[in-house]
């Protein structure tokens, strides 16, 4: 659907030039939400931008849906851009038209006359749950209407692709989560693939299928959300996924729970999926002869299954300890041991 | 009682000069809010950052604007007498005033639509660019609307600007009260005359304040 290949981008400043995006491979598949983040400067805006054209790579090539953004120009490029749309941090809405008109202004760039434009308006915002803010400008809305007219504005030609650039960044927590539900929907409904940035691990945990890692320009890390979030292997994927899991009273809460426990292993265990279910710590306890005392625990939900983490203190004679630490590994738990310092 | 306070005013020929000063007035606004426009867009697509970067065509509009906007009115009227006489065959009569009022205020209004437009939330420009729109798309559905309260009182201040300019347009016989209050007024020491012409320029003046900060209110809908 998307591909990438070794895109670079380089700015040049006055007095030197400045790699933004540095020789980025991507596959981005049919009907999947797939993620990037990043923090600010990693290259994640530009990234998404030269998929619509928007931005030219210096070097290598983006395909989309066949068309190749990177070499087309003037009308070809303004007609893949109708398939290609896009919604903003901050909404980038003409507050001198109101939500309807801005919904209209796509169809109009697109000459969709008038008369077929009012029944495909109407449509679109009943699909994003506008009805009745019609006539309202930009103005008299909340951030979420914003977002959600945008999404209507980004539908309205139909797109194969949506891009969304820090959709949620502006937003708060739970008007956030309306609209990735949104988005989540719209996904399904239409089966339309989904390309989005942040630097907020939630919303990749909340919709994304796959997510990639942006630092300094390159991609360091790839791969399904669940898998990413099981096991980190960059250091900057390990700060982004502690976002979700362990926030700061957690981690306040575990270093108050080492000091209370002086005795004893601390191990934190990772379920992820199905595995969530089962008693592997009913079996743990009866067949070793230890004492499990249970610190901490929490389960999150991804768009690919659950996982959760839980901090257990086993206290008791060496050798079984040891013997019980194997016995998780073996049962395929993610396991590790919390150091004393 | 009015005529013991103005003995003096000739109504018939202030009523005359007060339609001249509307009629200079309302043509050169006219004019200048369009060619002002295109200079003000100009300078937009092809300053930097612009979607036309273009040093050159940007550094000819610039120097023209400049030069013209630097040139004091008085000034400048004397200059465009040979043109004024080329396109109208007459330096006299409130036509004759016309050509140096539009090139006098058109280049400072172009770069007030300059600022209007800078002023424009470049995420709009982007989301129209994103939206496979043309350029001259953009500048009919988003420039212009987008920065249509700023356009407004903008041409406001121009045509206040402007009646000023048609009262010293009156040194070259071009009519209107400034004309009458220096000929009838001034030199013949009649200031009863002078300061009814004053007294319909102040209403002049607000009527068209008035009517721009409705027009702004009207449009803005921020």
């Amino acid at each position: 659907m998307i591909k990438l290949e070794q895109i670079t981008k380089q700015f040049r400043l006055s007095n030197r030039s400045l790699t933004a995006v540095d020789a980025v491979d991507l596959e981005i598949r049919e009907g999947e939400i797939f993620g990037i983040i990043g923090y600010s400067g990693a290259g994640k805006s530009t990234l998404i931008r030269m998929l619509n054209g928007l931005e030219k790579p210096t070097g290598g090539r983006v395909t989309v849906n066949g068309m190749e953004m990177s070499s087309i120009s003037g009308a070809d490029l303004r007609k893949a851009r109708q398939k290609v749309s896009m919604i903003f941090q901050h909404f980038n809405l003409l507050w001198s038209r109101t939500v309807a008109e801005n919904i209209a202004f796509p169809l109009e760039i697109a000459g969709v006359k008038k008369a077929d434009r009012e029944p495909r308006v109407r449509e679109l915002i009943r699909l994003v749950g506008l009805e009745g803010r019609e006539d309202a400008y930009p103005s008299e809305l909340s951030g979420g209407q914003k977002q959600r007219v945008g999404i209507a504005r980004a539908l309205a030609n139909e797109p194969d692709v949506l891009l969304c650039d820090e959709a949620t960044s502006a937003l708060d927590p739970e008007t956030t989560d309306s609209i990735l539900d949104l988005l989540t929907d719209i996904n399904k409904r239409l089966n339309l693939t989904i390309v989005l940035i942040t630097h907020e691990m939630h919303v990749i945990r909340k919709i994304c299928h796959r997510v990639a890692v942006m630092e300094a320009g390159r991609v360091v890390e790839m791969g399904d959300v669940l898998q990413v979030f099981r096991s980190p292997q960059q250091p900057i994927t390990k700060r982004f996924v502690s976002q979700v899991t362990e926030t700061h009273d957690i981690k306040q809460a575990i270093g108050q729970l080492v000091r209370e426990n002086p005795d004893g292993t601390l191990i934190r265990l990772g379920f992820v999926g199905e595995r969530t279910g089962e008693p592997v710590l009913a079996r743990l306890i009866r067949t070793f002869d230890i004492d499990v005392n249970i610190l901490q625990a929490n389960v999150s939900q991804t768009h690919g299954g659950t996982f959760g983490s839980i901090i257990l203190n086993l206290a008791g004679d060496e050798a079984a300890v040891a013997k019980a630490v194997e016995f998780l590994h073996s049962e395929g738990v993610e396991t590790e041991v919390i150091e004393r310092d | 009682m009015i005529e013991q306070l103005f003995p003096n005013v000739d109504w018939e020929k202030m009523w005359e000069a007060t339609l001249e000063t509307l009629y200079m007035t309302a043509v050169a606004t006219l004019f200048t809010f369009l060619i002002g426009l295109v200079l003000g867009i100009l300078l937009f697509l092809t300053g930097p950052k612009g979607i036309y970067q273009n040093r050159i065509s940007n550094l000819i509009t610039a120097a023209f604007v400049n030069i013209f906007r630097s040139i004091p009115f008085i000034i400048l009227i004397i200059l465009l007498i040979p043109l004024t006489k080329f396109l109208l065959g007459s330096i006299r009569g409130p036509n004759a005033a016309l050509p140096a009022l539009i090139i006098g205020s058109a280049p400072f209004y172009g770069r007030m639509v300059q600022i209007a437009l800078a002023e424009i939330d470049k995420g709009v420009i982007e989301a129209a660019r994103s939206m496979g729109a043309t350029t001259w798309t953009i500048i009919r559905k988003v420039l212009l609307p987008e920065s249509m309260p700023a356009l407004i009182s903008g041409i406001t201040v121009t045509a206040i600007a402007l009646v000023g300019y048609t009262a010293m347009a009156g040194i070259i016989g071009a009519g209107g009260l400034g004309n009458l209050a220096y000929l009838d007024g001034f030199q013949r020491s009649r200031t009863d005359v002078t300061i009814v012409a004053t007294i319909l320029i102040l209403i002049i003046v607000f009527a068209i304040q008035w009517i721009g900060d409705i027009l702004v209110k009207r449009t803005d809908k921020r």
